[in-house]
């Protein structure tokens, strides 16, 4: 019996020690954040801005995301968690516009405002919206594509998903300038590996397969791009001009090796950061844009390690 | 915090019971440890934060709680029987979408809706049950084989795509509106958690006044003995998969009315969480013990166990570890109870 009353113990002990530092800091700003993700290396670039900009700018950031990018309920559950600690504004990227709004609205109500990032909310509570333009940076990887290949010639595209703003942009992005800009290039196939490595490996090693002669592949996020690394490499496939998204150490080590001609990467630590300080500035009741560019670039071999581009590629 | 803890172990060590007094303890004592643990998590959260303890919070942590607690039952009837069941996350989602293809894709009325989501829920539980007692598949297998079936199965049927519930005026009140609300303004508990004890309140029944909830026990308890004394142990084993399986629709409507849309991707992992919650509420993986009270305490822990750390902001990577360290606490503390009684 002692055992239960030690555990009830270690229980609440749990409870207050991992706690106690917690309740001192009330008077400072709060502005919590919660994401599409937590533990995938873009988010924690993304974190990595943020805490910047609360450094810099005195205020305290939190940062929260669901396991998986399909946990649409249990975002919700976070945000309304945050919403408990009567914070002083709110940055969120949507899994899912819709099932969101009830709770936003109540955040409206409460007078909190509600930072947009990564991808836009359907609503006109957020006051604005900090992300990439990923319909021109998904233009910019198709006019490299097409200076690599040639402008003719087959290519394909491994997509992580046709629902969300980001799967659908980047994806029309790339297909809408190869259509109006380059004639002569055919986009075969466009498949979706679901953003894992695994899948999208082996979404790519089909399409290779069905196309002998494929001229270059285009991978819309870190593990479509991954993926189809993973499957030249498997496959031994030679000259396939690959343009990945994002970095992470495994896709900027295929463009340092070669396997890969290059990549476009959105600005994380630029999204965290702008979306602190916009809503610092929504919080003092200052104007902002209805959208905030966080920017993009292209990288490869050559300027990887240029100080601009090193800046915003995460390991 | 010593202010807090005697007052929930009020018991005297080491002294010897009577028999009568043992058997009281067996059935209720795992409950009490259970619901003490969830009293101390409520005063300990409530102590260190001043925004704990709102009525608004309160009620995001049942919300959150309703869809996790009504699998955590689907699954408490399977483990009872001596089996376990994989297919509890992604049938709530398969559904979620089938409720979609009724009302959204035909246009079909509520009821209708609802209606489809448990048939298909008892339907595809009645196909675990098959796999599990015609076939002789285990049933970690024969739930992990429908659990990826119904996965697929619901990604193929929408199209990938997330269906909503625009079309359907009311569905979303399934969950999100509150009839409670209606009658105590002040307390506007959602529907889904009405639903939620609903469910709970007639599993409840299910097993401790019906025969099929007897021979779920005893299925648990003893297979071969029940077969012997000639019970079509097959028949009852299926009914309580196909039981299970129901309520997951009951589920799969929870959560595609509070998401105002079946999103099919969703789901796995989701049965993690339920069987956690089973576990932490008492009932034995081995099966032949459980209780439907015990889970819903279980699922409550869980959820405000995430909620409180998040309310204290406590990183998520450190969230993660502390519910870990509880659930093997819990399930510690009922092995040592067990070890004593």
């Amino acid at each position: 019996m002692l055992t239960r009353r030690t555990l009830l113990g270690v229980i609440g002990a749990i409870t207050l020690s991992v706690t106690a530092p917690v309740a001192m800091a009330q008077e400072e700003i709060y502005i919590p954040l919660i994401s599409k993700g937590f533990q995938h290396q873009f988010w924690q670039a993304v974190k990595s801005g943020a805490d910047q900009a609360a450094a810099e700018f005195g205020v305290r950031v939190t940062f929260e995301g669901p396991d998986s990018e399909t946990m649409v309920d249990r975002q919700i559950d976070m945000l309304a968690a945050t919403l408990a600690n009567k914070p002083d504004a709110v940055g969120f990227a949507a899994l899912d516009s819709q099932a969101a709004i009830p709770l936003l609205r109540k955040a409206a109500e409460a007078g909190i405002p509600v930072v947009a990032f990564d991808s836009g909310v359907e609503s006109d509570i957020p006051v604005t919206t900090a992300t990439t333009d990923n319909v021109a940076a998904a233009a910019l990887a198709a006019d490299k594509m097409a200076e690599f290949i040639g402008g003719k010639g087959k290519v394909a595209v491994v997509a992580h998903d046709q629902t969300s703003r980001t799967g659908i942009d980047r994806r029309d992005g790339f297909l809408n300038r190869m259509a109006e800009a380059y004639p002569d290039i055919e986009v075969v196939s466009v498949q979706y590996g679901q953003g894992d490595q695994l899948q999208s490996t082996e979404v790519a090693k089909a399409i290779l397969t069905a196309n002998p002669g494929l001229a270059g592949m285009f991978g819309t996020n870190e593990g479509s791009a991954i993926g189809i690394v993973n499957a030249v490499r498997e496959m031994s496939a030679t000259d396939l001009v690959i343009i990945g998204y994002d970095s992470g150490k495994a896709q900027t080590n295929a463009i340092r090796e070669g396997v890969m001609a290059g990549a476009i990467t959105q600005n994380p630590v630029g999204i965290g950061y702008e979306t602190v300080k916009a809503a610092l500035s929504a919080y003092r009741g200052e104007a902002l844009p209805e959208v905030i560019d966080t920017g993009f670039y292209y990288y490869d071999a050559s300027n990887i390690d240029e100080a601009k581009i090193a800046a915003v590629l995460y390991d | 915090m010593s202010a807090v803890i005697p007052t929930l172990a009020p018991s005297t060590p080491g002294k010897p019971k009577s028999p009568l007094s043992r058997l009281i303890e067996m059935g209720t004592h795992q409950r009490l440890l259970a619901f003490a643990s969830l009293i101390v998590l409520l005063i300990g959260f409530s102590l260190v934060s001043p925004n704990f303890m709102q009525t608004s919070n309160m009620i995001a942590i049942l919300q959150a709680t309703s869809v996790n607690g009504v699998l955590a039952i689907a699954a408490t009837l399977v483990i009872i029987t001596g089996g376990i069941d994989l297919s509890v996350g992604t049938l709530m989602t398969f559904t979620a979408v089938m409720a979609g293809v009724v009302l959204t894709y035909a246009g079909m009325p509520l009821p209708l809706g609802v209606a489809a989501a448990i048939a298909t829920g008892a339907l595809c539980g009645l196909c675990s049950g098959t796999f599990v007692a015609k076939m002789k598949i285990p049933p970690f297998i024969a739930t992990l084989g429908m659990m990826l079936i119904l996965k697929g199965l619901s990604l193929v049927i929408s199209g990938t795509r997330p269906i909503y519930f625009n079309d359907t005026p009311g569905f979303d009140l399934i969950s999100r509106g509150s009839l409670i609300g209606e009658i105590i303004p002040a307390l506007p508990i959602p529907n889904g958690v009405l639903i939620l004890f609903l469910v709970a309140a007639a599993a409840s029944y299910i097993l401790g006044r019906t025969v099929l909830g007897r021979y779920a026990f005893a299925l648990g308890s003893n297979e071969e003995a029940v077969r012997l004394s000639g019970v079509n142990t097959d028949g009852w084993k299926m009914a309580i998969y196909a039981l299970a399986g129901g309520i997951c629709g009951i589920g799969g409507l929870l959560i595609a009315s509070r998401l105002n849309s079946a999103q099919p991707a969703l789901g796995l992992g989701y049965e993690l969480e339920a069987i956690a919650a089973v576990v932490i509420g008492g009932t034995s993986l081995s099966g032949g013990r459980g209780t439907i009270l015990g889970t819903l305490i279980g699922a409550l822990i869980m959820a405000v166990l995430t909620n409180g750390l998040r309310v204290l902001s406590v990183a998520q990577e450190w969230q993660t570890v502390v519910t870990g360290a509880i659930i093997i606490l819990a399930v510690y503390a009922d092995m040592m109870r067990r070890k004593k009684a």
